[in-house]
């Protein structure tokens, strides 16, 4: 299963599927990150976590450890 | 008859700056039932509809206090109508909200903000489509330049006097037929009008809502696994996906895009202000600018001039009262106790107004969620977030609105333990404390400055460690999932407001308690045991040296046993400033003469770690919820405060020859392995974070 964490600089990556439950989904849902979207992944933060992805015209930044509930299509 | 408005939107769309232009003056700030969420209410101007802002949310869910807020007040109270403002350039984001606010069944205008950033990107956005789309007016403005706001106005009267609410947007068919399936099972049991929201509620199996249709239960659980089963995802998801697949097709057909620019100016000062290298230098010198223009520069030029204002209107204040015979208890009270007190505090007003600006500024354009970026790694090493660096950021400005804003945090511990060590960081009113220490005893060296900082920092990261060894902070990280807005220029409307604000506050505290403050020590250093007047400047015997002498024994150990510094330290628990007035009564020719710079620096590290004033107190209480575990965060505080004063005297003491008692070295060994034991310990629940995948 390829997750989003696995998504090099620079690439774009469709997502498959959500995993986890509670708040956190729900909060990345929200955010528009839901099946079939387009995700730029932009860069790591200086430490090397968290990442900032583009996606539906806007800025977004999640840590690594989230975005491995997001599933994306090989 | 007074109508009510709700005005709801996503965070960053500039709906402060909406609420502003359309209440004006009018706004009175009150505080949403049961929790600490400020409560802006305003008179929209030339009509008689109450404006109420609601918490900047991206989601109905029912996750943070702010989405359970705006629920109820929508849900719950039914505002006669809302305005749903919508960001225009991030319109597929925005649009999530407003699809679930149209489920609502409330009558609803859609205020379209920031259309002149997307005409400049080229773009273009059909508005008659996108009113026939959405079902409901929308209307373009710019928030920022106050254009558009007529015609909001008349669009939301319009819409009230037809009471003409909004018709939902149909999802997908087949998720749609299941959402009617469970309308039927809750028919009767909630109002018509509400009916759709409590559907969908149940099928995204929200908790709350759950637990008022108990009775239907088994009935939803059926559909839901049958809804599952047929579209191979959870209920919830399926629900969120049906929802942006609409907003997808609303935006293919009311927005032209230009092109699609991955590169626009926001990437490209991102490209250098969170860059690998760069971003920490940068963050560096935007702090030490900030710092250097209010303290050291514009804001100390300012508080000079004050000052010899103050000192001027105490010599003449003083030679009337000579001059008219006015007896000396009272020219005291004026001249020393009010004047001077006061006077002490009050010209620090320049520097905090300078520092509550830029950090307005900075919050403002968008660098602020950069740095929570840029530094969240660190933080969460420590066992916080990085939006834990905002509350900090701010606290450096007061406590009080630091410690408030620790309410942007989702997870409970990490609000809490950012709640608890905020005031570590030094704030406005410890400012003139580190100032008169650095100018008295270090010959107004800025490295003081800059070392307070950085034990802030250190005590803040240190106790992030500690405290989630706590019982009642223990549990899991939180999820760090944060918007970073594109930059834009300052709204100086709303920075001039908020920094007016905040400096207010600030007066208005000098003006009541911390002149009830000064006048009690003034009454308590100027009356000896038997109630005598004994004039001002020489403390022998004063009721406050007897109090002071008692309790003094206990600071003997870190250096500064002197009963005009404890006295000093106990008023600074009224307000931080009250130090600087305490000791200008109590020690007329300084510090200098009481204690010597090891002393000195002990006696500002325990000032600037230990309990905070009782304003900064008060709102940890809120934040933390009862007085039990805040009795508790400010005995930890008080402790933290001995330990590191313990050692700051013996480190310096050392370093400056000075000489030192047995029992410093044994105070400073015992904090030294006490706060070595509780950062290795290790941690009792720490469990297993994350489910395997």
């Amino acid at each position: 299963m390829r997750t989003l964490n696995n998504v090099r600089c620079g690439e774009t990556a469709k997502v498959k599927k959500l995993h986890g439950e509670g708040a956190v989904k729900r909060h990345i849902m929200d955010m528009g990150i839901t099946k079939g979207c387009m995700i730029y992944v932009r860069k790591v933060a200086p430490f090397g976590d968290p990442i900032q992805i583009h996606l539906r015209g806007y800025e977004l930044t999640l840590r690594k450890d989230d975005a491995l509930m997001i599933e994306v299509e090989e | 008859m007074t109508f009510t408005v709700a005005l709801a939107g996503n965070p960053n769309c500039g709906k402060t700056t909406l609420f502003n232009k359309l209440t004006g003056s009018s706004q009175r700030v009150g505080n949403w039932p049961g929790v600490t969420i400020d409560k802006k209410v305003g008179k929209i101007k030339e009509t008689n509809y109450d404006l109420v802002d609601i918490p900047g949310i991206y989601s109905l869910s029912p996750y943070s206090p702010e989405e359970v807020i705006s629920r109820d007040f929508i849900v719950e109270e039914r505002p006669d109508a809302l305005i749903n403002i919508v960001d225009a350039t991030n319109l597929e984001r925005n649009l999530f909200l407003t699809l679930q606010l149209l489920d609502c069944n409330i009558p609803t205008v859609i205020a379209l903000n920031m259309m002149d950033e997307v005409k400049k990107k080229g773009d273009s956005i059909d508005i008659e489509e996108l009113t026939k789309l959405l079902n409901c007016p929308v209307v373009p403005i710019s928030a920022l330049r106050g254009e558009g706001m007529t015609e909001l106005i008349r669009a939301l009267t319009h819409t009230m006097s037809s009471k003409k609410t909004p018709e939902p947007i149909y999802m997908d068919y087949e998720v749609e037929k299941t959402v009617s399936r469970v309308e039927k099972s809750i028919k009767g049991k909630v109002p018509d009008e509400s009916i759709r929201w409590h559907a969908i509620k149940l099928l995204e199996k929200d908790h709350i809502v759950e637990k008022d249709h108990l009775d239907a239960k088994d009935v939803v659980q059926k559909e839901i696994a049958d809804f599952e089963k047929s579209f191979d995802d959870e209920s919830d998801s399926i629900i969120a996906n049906a929802r942006y697949e609409k907003i997808e097709e609303i935006v293919e057909k009311a927005v032209k895009r230009a092109h699609t620019d991955l590169d626009s100016l926001s990437d490209r000062i991102d490209n250098i202000v969170t860059h690998k290298y760069y971003s920490l230098p940068i963050f560096l010198a935007i702090i030490a600018l900030v710092y250097f223009i209010s303290v050291s520069t514009v804001g100390a030029w300012g508080t000079e001039w004050l000052g010899g204002l103050f000192s001027e209107i105490a010599s003449n204040v003083s030679s009337w009262c000579i001059e008219h015979n006015v007896s000396p208890i009272l020219s005291g009270l004026l001249v020393d106790g009010i004047i001077g007190g006061v006077g002490a505090v009050l010209v620090f007003v320049p520097q905090m107004f300078v520092l509550f600006l830029l950090m307005c500024i900075l919050e403002d354009v968008g660098y602020m969620s950069r740095i929570a970026f840029v530094l969240d790694r660190v933080f969460r090493y420590f066992g916080l977030s990085g939006k834990s660096f905002i509350p900090i950021l701010v606290g450096t400005g007061c406590g009080v609105p630091g410690i408030m804003s620790s309410r942007t945090i989702e997870s409970e511990r990490d609000r809490k333990i950012t709640a608890m060590t905020v005031t570590f960081m030094p704030c406005g009113a410890k400012l003139p404390v580190i100032a008169l220490i650095a100018s008295a005893l270090f010959g107004g060296n800025w490295l003081i400055g800059l070392f307070c900082y950085f034990l802030g920092i250190v005590c803040v990261l240190m106790s992030g460690i500690i405290l989630k060894k706590w019982r009642s902070l223990a549990g899991d990280p939180a999820p760090f999932i944060m918007e970073l807005p594109p930059y834009h220029r300052p709204a100086w409307d709303n920075i001039f407001k908020t920094t007016f604000d905040r400096t207010w506050s600030f007066i208005k505290r000098a003006g009541t308690i911390i002149l009830l403050a000064c006048v009690l020590v003034w009454f308590l250093s100027s009356f000896n045991t038997s109630l005598v007047f004994i004039g001002s400047g020489s403390q022998e015997g004063s009721i406050l040296q007897y109090i002071g002498q008692s309790v003094c024994i206990l600071f003997a150990p870190i250096g500064w046993g002197s009963w005009e510094l404890t006295v000093a330290t106990i008023t600074g628990l009224i307000t931080k400033e009250n130090i600087i007035g305490s000791i200008e009564i109590m020690a007329p020719s300084g510090i200098e003469s009481i204690v010597g710079p090891a002393a000195g620096l002990s006696f500002l590290v325990f000032n600037l770690i230990c309990a905070p004033c009782f304003a900064a107190i008060g709102s940890m209480r809120m934040e933390l919820g009862n007085w039990r575990i805040t009795a508790l965060a400010v005995a930890y505080q008080c402790l933290l405060a001995y330990a590191v004063s313990s050692i700051a005297f013996t480190v310096c003491s050392i370093i400056t020859g000075g000489a030192m008692s047995t029992l410093t070295m044994a105070t400073c060994a015992i904090s030294v392995f006490a706060l070595l034991y509780l950062i290795i310990a290790k941690d009792p629940f720490l469990q297993k974070r994350r489910p395997e995948e």
